[in-house]
């Protein structure tokens, strides 16, 4: 994929750069505002990682200007900005997703590569399907193989997030952000019950695990 | 002042020309009677008898013929003068058979019955004299109320800038290091000891607020300077052993989680302060109280089960509307509910209970569990403040702190009690005013 790193810190965007090259992403970089929008004006990507505060024009006014633009090109917001109030704005802004610095590169890797996702599908669909993992999203059940497998609603829109990523990483604040709508770092390890619960159900009695844990990053629901 | 003394003198002087018109009309009167009765010649008589230097009267009597050839009377000729607008004439006295010097007199004259002219008038030295008086007096009455007052003007300028200076004085001990000092009250209860009080009070909190901030920044230099020592002792160690990919990957995913806990304790630390700042910064929206809880309950249920505990909710009928911004509440009493779970022993229950007291909406976490003694339970709210028996969790004794900071936030009070056996933290929060339903 073809990625746009806007940032002005060098050595934030050296190691950012690296990175995501290491991950099989072409990288381009402007070091402030003005060169950023021209890039993104420009030239195509298929995703822009923006940071907020930069010299010469602020970071969502660029946003803003793609989106006045008509450019959809998915936009992760970095900012050293932590309150609500201001990822309101990002996204607001049009940004796609927002992460607050100091960041876990996994949680930016992570991010991004669901950011991309929803770049190339986008539509609504009715089913998603996992391997042999059936979801029908209107009936709200879920079969694997010929199993009826019973969840908590909760459970479900668990499911439904890490299907809807299938195949890659989502780490455990995503899960908090988008299943359960909350932004604070729970003390005690509620995502991993949830997760296990929800393993119960899906993997038990099966030959072959789908939903897996990814040590210090988080989980990963794929076809078995 | 100077305009009372001119209205004094003016009332004064306005009363004694009216008394010498009456006296003078009087007169007339009498005379005239005199006149109908006994004649000219009684007349005559009267007007010599009363004209009498004798008698030391100040009235001018003098009656003349129809050629104002005198006949009786105290002035030896008819002034020449018009009859002023006011029915008055007013002239010089030449003194002759007067007492002394030339006066002002003041007369009225008409013509009676056969062309005798009568004039009755009244020498004005009295009147003179008298407003002379009036003059002097008020002067000097003038002059020492202005005496007076000056002196009155300095003694208090001088006592109010004398209790001026203590204040001074004492904000330069003060701003000299000396913070226990306080502007001394004089217990009289007026403006300045006020202005003592509020400085004095303002002062306290000031005082209390450094106290607090010194402490903080003794916790924070312990508190991180703890983590980060094992940080690096651990990385140190790890560069004395032999090279070994393995252990060097280990060591640095150690290293992360270290400085993911650093990091976490100094969001939570800016996020009391964001907190503490106070301004709810419009993020503030209608909130119903009880689908906030199952909610957290929802998310935090199967974690209590994990813990062998169980974990209820009781949130009444109806919605309980408070307004709130509800990331903040969340994380908030998340951590009430966080610390229910994580020190309640396997078995116990922990219960949400949300319904309303007077004004206020309630939520409250109750634990069967250790519970707190009451006297740490204020304490526990303190920043890095840990009780004994918590130290060896996890946690970063934060947040309580945060928790109390975002319910003041938004108007609300948090207090720990005793849930007999165990923990019940009370949260309280301004119930929104009913909505217009539309």
């Amino acid at each position: 994929m073809k990625l746009l790193v806007v940032e002005d810190d060098r050595e934030a965007a050296a190691f950012l750069v690296k990175g995501l090259k290491e991950s099989g992403h072409t990288v381009d970089h402007a070091a402030d505002g003005r060169e950023g929008l021209m890039l993104a004006t420009t030239e195509r990507f298929d995703a822009i990682i923006l940071d907020r505060m930069l010299p010469g024009m602020d970071g969502l006014a660029i946003v803003a200007a793609l989106r006045a633009s008509d450019n959809a090109t998915p936009v992760l917001i970095l900012s050293a900005l932590d309150q609500v109030d201001d990822r309101v704005r990002g996204l607001k802004a049009g940004g796609d997703d927002y992460l607050t610095k100091p960041y876990a590169f996994s949680e930016l890797m992570a991010r991004l590569e669901s950011l991309l996702r929803r770049g190339a599908g986008g539509k609504s669909e009715t089913k998603l399907k996992v391997g042999e993992l059936e979801i029908d999203l209107l009936a709200r059940t879920v079969r694997r193989g010929t199993a009826e497998i019973e969840l908590l609603p909760r459970e479900f829109r668990l499911l439904e997030y890490l299907a809807r990523n299938a195949g890659h990483v989502v780490t455990r604040t995503m899960l908090l952000e988008q299943v359960w709508d909350y932004h604070f770092d729970p003390q005690t390890n509620v995502i991993d019950v949830h997760i296990s619960r929800l393993r119960q159900k899906i993997d038990k009695g099966f030959a072959k695990p789908m939903l897996h844990t990814v040590r210090g990053a988080g989980y990963c629901l794929k076809a078995a | 002042m100077l305009a009372m003394l001119a209205l004094i003198y003016w009332q004064t002087v306005v009363y004694a020309t009216h008394q010498t018109d009456e006296t003078i009309d009087a007169e007339i009167t009498g005379l005239a009677e005199q006149y109908r009765q006994r004649g000219l010649a009684g007349l005559v008589a009267v007007i010599n008898e009363r004209s009498n230097p004798e008698r030391g009267s100040s009235m001018l009597y003098l009656l003349t013929d129809q050629r104002q050839h005198p006949l009786a009377g105290n002035l030896s000729r008819w002034p020449d003068l018009e009859v002023e607008k006011d029915g008055w004439m007013r002239f010089r006295l030449n003194a002759d058979g007067q007492r002394d010097g030339p006066h002002i007199a003041q007369a009225t004259s008409f013509v009676l019955a056969g062309g005798v002219q009568l004039l009755v008038g009244r020498d004005l030295a009295e009147n003179v004299a008298f407003r002379n008086r009036i003059v002097a007096a008020l002067a000097s009455s003038g002059a020492l109320m202005v005496v007076l007052g000056l002196i009155g003007g300095i003694v208090l300028s001088r006592r109010a800038l004398a209790r001026i200076e203590t204040i001074n004085r004492t904000s330069d001990r003060i701003m000299a290091g000396e913070f226990g000092r306080r502007v001394p009250l004089k217990g009289s209860g007026d403006e300045f000891d006020r202005l003592a009080q509020n400085l004095n009070a303002m002062l306290d909190q000031i005082e209390r607020l450094m106290a607090g901030m010194r402490q903080v920044t003794d916790n924070i230099a312990h508190d991180l300077r703890s983590p980060l020592g094992r940080l690096r002792s651990r990385i140190e160690v790890a560069l004395l052993e032999p090279p070994s990919t393995e252990r060097y990957r280990d060591v640095l995913q150690q290293t992360i989680a270290e400085a993911d806990h650093l990091l976490a304790t100094f969001t939570a630390l800016l996020d009391i302060a964001e907190a503490e700042a106070g301004s709810p910064r419009g993020r503030m929206a209608p909130l119903d109280l009880g689908a906030f809880a199952r909610d957290l309950a929802d998310l935090y249920e199967p974690v209590a089960e994990e813990n062998g505990l169980r974990l209820t909710v009781e949130t009444g009928p109806g919605p309980i509307e408070v307004r709130g911004d509800r990331h903040m509440l969340s994380r908030a009493v998340a951590n009430l509910v966080e610390n229910a779970v994580k020190y309640t022993p396997s078995g116990g229950a922990v219960a949400i209970r949300v319904d309303t007291d007077g004004a206020m909406a309630r939520l409250a976490v109750a634990d069967n569990g250790p519970g707190i003694p009451a006297a740490e339970r204020e304490r526990v709210f303190d920043r890095f403040y840990r009780l004994e028996a918590s130290r060896t969790t996890e946690g970063n004794g934060l947040g309580l702190s945060l928790a109390r900071a975002v319910v003041r936030l938004h108007g609300g009070t948090i207090a720990l009690d005793d849930n007999k056996p165990g923990l019940k933290a009370v949260v309280t929060l301004p119930l929104a005013p009913m909505t217009e339903a539309a």
